[in-house]
């Protein structure tokens, strides 16, 4: 079953800040399409050392968003990244779109 | 206690500082997105814990600690627990939050930084005694002054607006330049081969066409530097 984003730990650290809430939004709407273009980017021009630093990064945001199982795969991702090798980037890239997505609707 | 926060990525900053901003005894002092940044920070000012992100592009959280002579408390925070055991190795590092960082977690670490106490390094009396006859050299790092043999260095890496001096121990990140740094130190022993190397001469290992191999570093030679190093070469 796909994993729906959520924002279940963000609300948990911000224990009812909303100016708390509302400016890590902003930095997860600011900064995940940015990730998204590099990673697609270096992933393109074949250079999957840096495409494994930015999957590195985005990770985190998957984590931090609920996605555990996402999470999951994207270190598997990063893992055979750094070992030549991009079996996962349909999956993942797919993933992103979905949090993308999902960022504009919160 | 004053902190600051050493992440590349914003969201992880925001975390650490959301989190830190329930510790009334926390009072964050500013945050970097490189650690090159908390470096020229923590040359001016006094830190008590430093929340440090290990996986950083270019210079990581364990190069960052490896050029702190005397660190503050270090708290690691990184998404990859695989980091964990190396962490172990520097006696700064008072604990290790892996991402994302829960509450509960936050507190049991605070807890870890008050009632730990980071031992300082003593000074060894008979190398104080060898140090004083004009073989060293002090550099300025942390707000300290460390004393350097010429013999331990290596070689030394422009890196920007600092230098690396490697050492057969430990690496030194020092904020000044090349042409600086070999006015200090002595024309029979070092010689500068690349517009960014400056090698220690006694420390050749062997040399090819275009490279010097240093331990176990490959220094290139630039076009205009060899005959200079060719010329050393004959002298010995």
């Amino acid at each position: 079953m796909k994993e729906t984003p959520n924002l279940e730990y963000v609300d948990k650290l911000a224990e009812g800040d909303e100016a708390f809430r509302q400016k890590f939004i902003a930095i997860l709407k600011e900064e995940l399409p940015k990730e998204k273009i590099e990673y697609h980017d270096t992933i393109k021009s074949s250079l999957l050392q840096e495409a494994s630093e930015h999957v590195h990064k985005i990770k985190h945001k998957l984590n931090v968003l609920g996605m555990h199982n996402a999470y999951t795969m994207a270190v598997q991702h990063e893992n055979e990244l750094r070992n030549g090798e991009q079996s996962f980037k349909e999956e993942f890239l797919s993933i992103l779109n979905d949090v993308e997505h999902y960022l504009k609707t919160i | 206690m004053n902190c600051i926060i050493v992440d590349d990525e914003a969201a992880a900053r925001a975390i650490v500082s959301q989190l830190c901003s329930k510790v009334p005894e926390i009072n964050i002092m500013d945050e970097f997105d490189s650690a090159i940044d908390a470096i020229k920070f923590l040359n001016q000012y006094k830190v008590d814990v430093i929340f440090l992100d290990i996986h950083m592009p270019g210079f990581t959280g364990i190069d960052f600690i490896q050029t702190l002579k005397n660190p503050p408390k270090i708290v690691m925070t990184t998404s990859d627990t695989d980091f964990a055991i190396a962490s172990y190795e520097y006696e700064a590092i008072v604990d290790y939050l892996v991402k994302p960082i829960t509450h509960e977690r936050f507190q049991k670490c605070v807890q870890k930084v008050k009632n730990s106490s980071v031992a300082k390094p003593q000074a060894d009396a008979s190398e104080e005694q060898e140090n004083a006859s004009g073989e060293d050299l002090y550099i300025n790092i942390d707000r300290r002054l460390i004393k350097l043999k010429y013999a331990e260095i290596l070689l030394i890496e422009a890196k920007g607006d600092y230098i690396n001096i490697k050492t057969e121990t430990k690496d030194y990140l020092v904020h000044t330049t090349l042409k600086k740094i070999l006015e200090k130190l002595p024309e029979d022993r070092f010689l500068q081969i690349h517009r960014s190397f400056v090698i220690n001469f006694n420390k050749i290992i062997d040399i090819e066409d275009n490279s010097v191999l240093i331990e176990k570093s490959v220094v290139p030679i630039s076009r205009s530097n060899r005959p200079e190093l060719m010329r050393r070469l004959n002298l010995l």
